[in-house]
């Protein structure tokens, strides 16, 4: 099993869960983030001066999947948050041990 | 014959009685102007709770329990104060050489229980006056945000409120007061111009640059916590803004109407104008922005609601968006911590209203000071309105600097860094605004 986090722009939402959806992911976690990379800040007004505040609004959402999916998964991912500016966010893959269905006690496979 | 006469007498005793009805003699109810004046009452006390949404919106989010406490503490302590001398030492007769006023009948309160004046109910009078003196230390909280202790500020508060708020508001506002009585027409201040805004603008000034700054100011933006509470707690201003304004004519008449109308005017244009400013220099709107022209509209109209026209009020207005966002940009240049903008808003567009005040005054206005002095021209009243103001910044300034020292000396006013880092919130009263994990 692998666990994919994607961060992304908060506007990309909605059509990275369709297409995820659309490739058959029953289920995802998501979080309203905030962070930097190559984008910097962002420029905020507060009373006739402009801040430029470090920390971005990004969403992060986690799914755990079977290990042949990561291909497809990741394809609808940059296919639906890709903006092609700077900020589009980024996809980290990891191993994952165990599952467990919390109401079953299920594992593995069936707990996803 | 017996009978005819006591019919006689009877007749005389109505006949007398009329003009007392007709005009709310001694001992008559005017209910039209009372329940105004009730009215007005409530809506003054509701800016309170509006000004602690407007503050507690703007701070970051471990302070704002304790920045919206700031507003709600002083209906509490002040209320009580007013109750048991504040009254007396306002509107009492002038003792002292009109230093201050006192009258053993509004000592506690305790003599005014069948009291009515003008037709309304001296009780009225009294709370709708304690609301005033409620709001105005409430303001200065914000020069101060996130970085006192709790303590320290009500000891503040309890000692502006004897020592500035209750000299000056007897000088402009008593009937035997100093101001009151100068020139033609005394100083024109209708709802607390000088006695309110100025007064705090300028406290707030003193205190934030003797505090010194936030740790972290300038070079770490505070991002307000909840624009959108900020924005509702506006609303709750504006709104209560016509019981502040319009009630201070103490009359449910022409000039309430006049002065609810400037109200609305010069809010409306003051909210216009911010707009328009942060449209040309930004390309946006913010809410804040928006929000921040309203309170300079509401301010500047503050102690000239009275005697302007809608003309006037539109210019008011106007004038007090651009020198008060100018006097933000200012702040920013200086480096001065008055956290949220009292002094730049508060002190900056009342203090234009107090003088500028005087080139829009109606012409009936200047007939009626004409019949009182021999002659009465704008550059008389404006001499009276900054004598006024030379007065309040005088005893503002070196009052709150007194009380700053005494305060920071005794029990301290400044929090120690660790808890300012915590949050106010956590670190002086044992709890958090938002977040509660099992919801």
């Amino acid at each position: 099993m692998k666990k994919i986090e994607a961060i992304f722009k908060p506007f990309k939402l909605d059509e990275v869960k369709e297409a995820l959806t659309t490739v058959g992911i029953k289920g995802m976690t998501v979080s309203e983030v905030k962070g930097y990379g190559r984008q910097k800040g962002h420029k905020e007004i507060y009373r006739g001066a402009e801040y430029v505040i470090d920390f971005v609004q990004k969403i992060k959402i986690e799914i755990v999947i079977e290990s042949d999916m990561v291909r497809t998964v990741i394809d609808a991912i940059v296919g639906s948050a890709k903006t092609g500016s700077i900020g589009d966010g980024k996809i980290f893959i990891s191993n994952i041990e165990e599952a467990v269905r919390i109401r079953t006690g299920e594992t593995g496979k069936k707990a996803i | 014959m017996f009978n005819k006469n006591v019919i006689n007498l009877f007749t005389i005793v109505l006949v007398l009685q009329i003009p007392s009805i007709v005009f709310g003699g001694d001992n008559t109810i005017d209910t039209g102007t009372t329940s105004w004046m009730l009215t007005s009452t409530a809506l003054v006390l509701l800016m309170v709770p509006g000004l602690a949404m407007f503050y507690g919106g703007l701070v970051r989010t471990k302070n704002v329990l304790a920045t919206m406490m700031h507003s709600f503490i002083a209906i509490a302590i002040i209320g009580v104060l007013w109750t048991v001398c504040g009254y007396s030492l306002t509107f009492g007769k002038s003792i002292l050489g009109g230093f201050i006023g006192w009258n053993n009948d509004y000592f506690f309160l305790n003599g005014i229980d069948n009291s009515i004046i003008n037709g309304v109910p001296e009780y009225v009078i009294a709370m709708f006056q304690g609301k005033f003196a409620i709001i105005t230390p409430a303001l200065i909280s914000g020069a101060i945000a996130e970085r006192v202790s709790f303590r320290g500020y009500i000891m503040f508060i309890v000692l502006w409120f004897l020592f500035i708020y209750s000299p000056l508001c007897h000088w402009i506002w008593a009937e035997d007061g100093w101001l009151y009585n100068m020139g033609a027409s005394g100083v024109i201040d209708l709802a607390g111009g000088l006695v309110i805004h100025v007064s705090a603008g300028i406290s707030a000034l003193v205190l934030a640059i003797l505090l010194g700054k936030r740790k972290g100011y300038p070079k770490n933006i505070m991002s307000p916590n909840n624009l959108v509470m900020t924005m509702m707690g506006a609303g709750l201003l504006w709104v209560g803004w016509f019981g502040f304004n319009a009630g201070s004519t103490v009359q449910s008449g022409l000039d309430t109407a006049r002065a609810l109308t400037m109200t609305q005017v010069s809010a409306a244009s003051g909210a216009m104008t911010w707009m328009i400013i942060e449209a040309l220099m930004f390309r946006k709107a913010t809410a804040l922005g928006f929000v921040s022209g309203i309170l300079a509209g509401l301010v500047v109209i503050t102690p000239a609601a009275g005697v302007v026209q809608p003309i006037g009020a539109l210019a008011l207005g106007a004038m007090s968006s651009v020198l008060c966002y100018y006097a933000l940009v200012f702040k920013n240049k200086m480096g001065y911590d008055d956290s949220l903008d009292c002094f730049g808003i508060h002190g900056v567009g009342s203090g234009l209203g107090v003088i500028i005040l005087c080139f829009f005054i109606r012409d009936s206005w200047m007939q009626n000071a004409a019949l009182s002095a021999e002659t009465w021209t704008v550059w008389d009243q404006l001499f009276v309105q900054l004598k006024g103001m030379g007065a309040t910044i005088a005893l503002a300034g070196v009052g709150t600097t007194i009380i700053y020292y005494l305060v920071e000396k005794t029990i301290g006013f400044r929090i120690d860094e660790e808890k300012e880092m915590i949050g106010l919130d956590y670190s002086l009263h044992g709890e958090q605004g938002y977040g509660l994990i099992n919801s």
